[in-house]
C-alpha cells in the first residue's frame, strides 16, 4: 500500500492521470498565500503538540536523565529497554490481557451495533425510530468517568443491585471489583456507552440498499428472514468487513481511560493493559526511557497491523479506510 | 402501528409474535439507558433522610423532591470552582478548536496549492501514527505549561477526525459557487466566511459538538499537568470524588467532609446536564450523511 490518502476520486480515461504542468512556487505563492494562512494555526498546533513530541521517542533509546542529561545529554543504549521489556512479566500480562479484551468484543461487541441497526432499520413508524437513535446515541457523549460512576452506583458493593439483593434477603453482589469477572464489565460498559453511536453507519449502510431489490424479492416469494439474509446482510457486508478488519488492525488499543479508572478496584493483574503499562512504568515510576520504549512498541505494531489490516480489506475487494480511489 | 406508517404494498403484514419481540426488546434497550440515569436524577432530588432510609439509591418517587443536596454541592467551593474551570475551558477550548479546524479544512479543501501535500500528510498521518503518552507529557512540561490552562487545551486541540469530517463537507460543495465568487473578486477568506460557512452550519454544529465534548468530559490532561487542585475542572473532582470516593488531594486548606450519595449524585447530574442540552440541537444532524460521508472517505 502507498501512503494513505483520502482523495475523491480522478476520472480517468485511458493511461494514468496526467499531471498539469506546475506554476512557479513563487506565481503559486502570491495566489495561495490566503491558503496557507488559513493553515497556519492548525499547523502550528499539530507540529508542536503531535510532530515535535514524537521526536521524544529517541528516550527510549537512551539512558534517559531527565535533569542531568536531557534528550540530547543522555547516553544512548541501543535496544537494551526492549529486552527488558521482552523479559518483563508485567508487560506480557499488559499485551495478554490486551489481546483477550479484544478478542472477547470481537465476538461479543462488535454484533451488537450491527443488530441494533437492523431493528432500528425495522422500525416503521418515524418517530419511534427517532426517539429510539436518540436515546441510544446519549450514552456515548458521557466520559467514562461518568460511566463508571454510574456502573458502580448500579453493579457496585454498595450498588442498586446489591442494595436490592440485601432488602430481599441475599447476600449482595461487587461486580466493580472482582477481576474475574472484569472482562465482562468492560464489554458491558463498552456496550451501554458505544453500541449505539456504532449503529449508526450500520444504519448508513442499511439505508443505502436497494429497495428495488427487496420488492424483486418479495415479489419472487422470498419471505422476510430470506429477504434479510439474501439483501439486507449482503448489503452491509462491506461494512461489516471492513470494520472487522480495523478492529483487528487496532488490536493493541482497548482504550485507556476506562482501565485506568478501574485499575485500583479490580487490581493490575486483571485491568492492566497497554496503555496502563506505558503510564505505570513511565510517569508513575519515572522510567521515561522504559516507557517510552513500551509506547513506542505498541506504536511500532500497531502502525504495522492497520496497514496490514487496510492491505487485506483491499484484498477482500473492499474499500479501506485510506483508500486512494 | 402508527397513522404515519408507510409499509410497502407488497410486505407481508407483521406477525404478533415478532411485533412483541421488536416492542419487548426496544423496551429493554431504553430501560438500560434511562434507568439509571432515572435514580440516580432521583437519588439527587431527594432528601438525605430518604436516601439514609433507603440506604442507597432512590427508584420509587414519592417522598418529595428537594434541592437540598445541589444546594449542599454549589455551597462546597471545590465543586463550584472545577465547574468554573469546566465551562470556561470547554468553552476557550472549543472557540479554538473550531475556528482552527475549519480554517485549516478549507485549506485543505482546495487541492493544488502550495504546500497543500505537507499540510495534508501532516494531519492523515496523524490517524495512524502517534506520538505515544510519554514524549508528549515530557514536551509539555518541558515547554513551561504545567499548572496552566493552555496544558489542557492545546494539546487536544486538533482532531483529525473533525478535520476531515469538514474537509470532506467543504470538498463535497458545488464548486462553481467558488469560482464565480473568485471572478467577482472575493478572496479566500471572503469565500470562506460567505459562503462556506453559511452552507456548513449542519457539519459545523457537528463538530463543534465533538469538540466541546471532548474538553467538558477531558480529565487526563488535567491529572497529569495540573498540579494544583484548585484548577481542577469537574471531570476530575467527579472522578475524585464519585469513581475513587476520596477526598481531593492537598486541597488547598479547605476542610471537606466526604460528600453524602445525593450529593455524588448531583454531581453526577450537573456532568451529564450540558451534553443533554446541547444534544437535541445537533442530534438530528447526525441522521444522513454529515459524518458517515467523511468516515467512509
Amino acid at each position: 500500500m502507498s501512503v494513505p490518502t483520502i482523495e475523491s476520486p480522478v476520472p480517468v480515461t485511458g493511461g494514468p492521470p496526467k499531471r498539469k504542468p506546475k506554476a512557479h512556487w513563487r506565481t503559486r505563492l502570491v495566489r495561495d498565500w490566503p491558503l496557507l494562512l488559513m493553515a497556519a494555526p492548525m499547523m502550528l498546533l499539530v507540529w508542536g503538540f503531535w510532530w515535535i513530541p514524537a521526536l521524544g521517542n529517541v528516550i527510549a533509546f537512551q539512558d534517559y536523565k531527565p535533569y542531568t542529561g536531557g534528550i540530547f545529554g543522555s547516553r544512548v543504549v541501543g535496544f537494551t529497554h526492549f529486552q527488558l521489556l521482552f523479559a518483563d512479566p508485567d508487560f506480557t500480562r499488559a499485551l495478554l490481557n490486551t489481546l483477550a479484551i479484544t478478542a472477547f468484543q470481537v465476538v461479543f461487541y462488535f454484533p451488537v451495533p450491527i443488530a441494533l441497526a437492523l431493528l432500528m432499520h425495522s422500525l416503521v413508524s418515524e418517530r419511534l425510530r427517532s426517539m429510539l437513535q436518540s436515546v441510544v446515541y446519549l450514552p456515548y457523549f458521557f466520559s467514562w468517568v461518568l460511566v463508571i460512576a454510574i456502573f458502580q452506583q448500579m453493579l457496585g458493593g454498595a450498588g442498586l443491585l446489591s442494595q436490592t439483593l440485601r432488602g430481599a434477603g441475599f447476600e449482595g453482589v461487587d461486580w466493580m471489583t472482582n477481576p474475574d469477572t472484569f472482562i465482562l464489565l468492560v464489554t458491558s460498559q463498552a456496550v451501554w456507552k458505544e453500541a449505539g453511536f456504532g449503529a449508526i453507519i450500520f444504519l448508513a449502510a442499511l439505508a443505502a440498499i436497494d429497495p428495488n431489490l427487496y420488492e424483486a424479492a418479495a415479489v419472487d416469494g422470498a419471505g422476510r428472514w430470506r429477504r434479510l439474509w439474501h439483501i439486507t446482510l449482503p448489503g452491509i457486508r462491506p461494512v461489516i468487513v471492513l470494520l472487522l478488519i480495523l478492529r483487528l488492525g487496532d488490536a493493541l488499543n482497548v482504550g485507556f481511560e476506562q482501565f485506568f479508572l478501574q485499575r485500583s478496584a479490580v487490581g493490575s493483574q486483571a485491568s492492566e493493559v497497554f496503555d496502563t503499562f506505558v503510564y505505570y512504568s513511565g510517569i508513575r515510576t519515572g522510567d521515561f526511557d522504559y516507557g517510552a520504549a513500551a509506547g513506542l512498541f505498541k506504536g511500532v505494531v500497531g502502525l504495522v497491523l492497520i496497514l496490514a489490516a487496510n492491505k487485506a480489506a483491499h484484498l477482500l475487494g473492499e474499500k479501506g479506510v485510506y483508500a486512494k480511489s | 402501528m402508527s397513522a404515519n406508517a408507510k409499509r410497502a404494498a407488497w410486505e407481508e403484514p407483521p406477525t404478533v409474535a415478532g411485533q412483541a419481540a421488536k416492542g419487548a426488546s426496544i423496551v429493554v434497550i431504553a430501560l438500560l439507558i434511562l434507568f439509571p440515569l432515572y435514580t440516580i436524577a432521583l437519588t439527587s432530588l431527594s432528601s438525605s433522610e430518604t436516601v439514609h432510609r433507603v440506604g442507597g439509591l432512590v427508584v420509587w418517587p414519592g417522598d418529595g423532591i428537594t434541592f437540598e443536596a445541589y444546594e449542599q454541592m454549589f455551597r462546597n467551593p471545590v465543586v463550584l470552582r472545577s465547574l468554573v474551570v469546566s465551562l470556561g475551558v470547554t468553552a476557550v477550548g472549543t472557540a479554538v478548536s473550531v475556528v482552527v479546524s475549519v480554517l485549516g479544512a478549507y485549506s485543505l479543501s482546495r487541492p493544488g496549492s502550495l504546500g497543500h501535500k505537507t499540510v495534508l500528510f501532516s494531519v492523515l498521518l496523524m490517524f495512524v501514527v502517534f506520538p505515544g503518552l510519554i514524549p508528549v507529557y515530557l514536551w509539555v512540561s518541558a515547554i513551561g505549561l504545567r499548572d496552566n490552562y493552555l496544558a489542557i487545551i492545546l494539546p487536544m486541540a486538533v482532531s483529525a477526525f473533525n478535520v476531515v469530517v469538514l474537509r470532506a463537507f467543504f470538498m463535497s460543495l458545488p464548486q462553481e459557487l467558488f469560482d464565480s465568487a473568485r471572478i467577482d473578486g472575493a478572496g479566500e477568506f471572503r469565500v470562506l466566511w460567505r459562503i462556506v460557512v453559511p452552507l456548513s452550519k449542519a457539519v459545523i454544529a457537528v463538530v463543534t459538538l465533538f469538540y466541546a465534548v471532548a474538553y467538558w468530559n477531558n480529565w487526563f490532561n488535567a491529572f497529569l499537568y495540573l498540579d494544583d487542585t484548585s484548577k481542577w475542572p469537574l471531570a476530575l473532582v467527579l472522578r475524585t470524588y464519585v469513581v475513587e470516593s476520596a477526598p481531593l488531594p492537598q486541597a488547598a486548606g479547605l476542610t471537606e467532609a466526604p460528600p453524602t450519595l445525593a450529593v455524588k449524585m448531583a454531581i453526577v447530574m450537573i456532568a451529564i446536564v450540558p451534553a443533554l442540552i446541547i444534544y437535541p440541537f445537533v442530534q438530528k444532524h447526525f441522521k444522513k450523511g454529515v459524518i458517515i460521508g467523511a468516515v467512509k472517505g
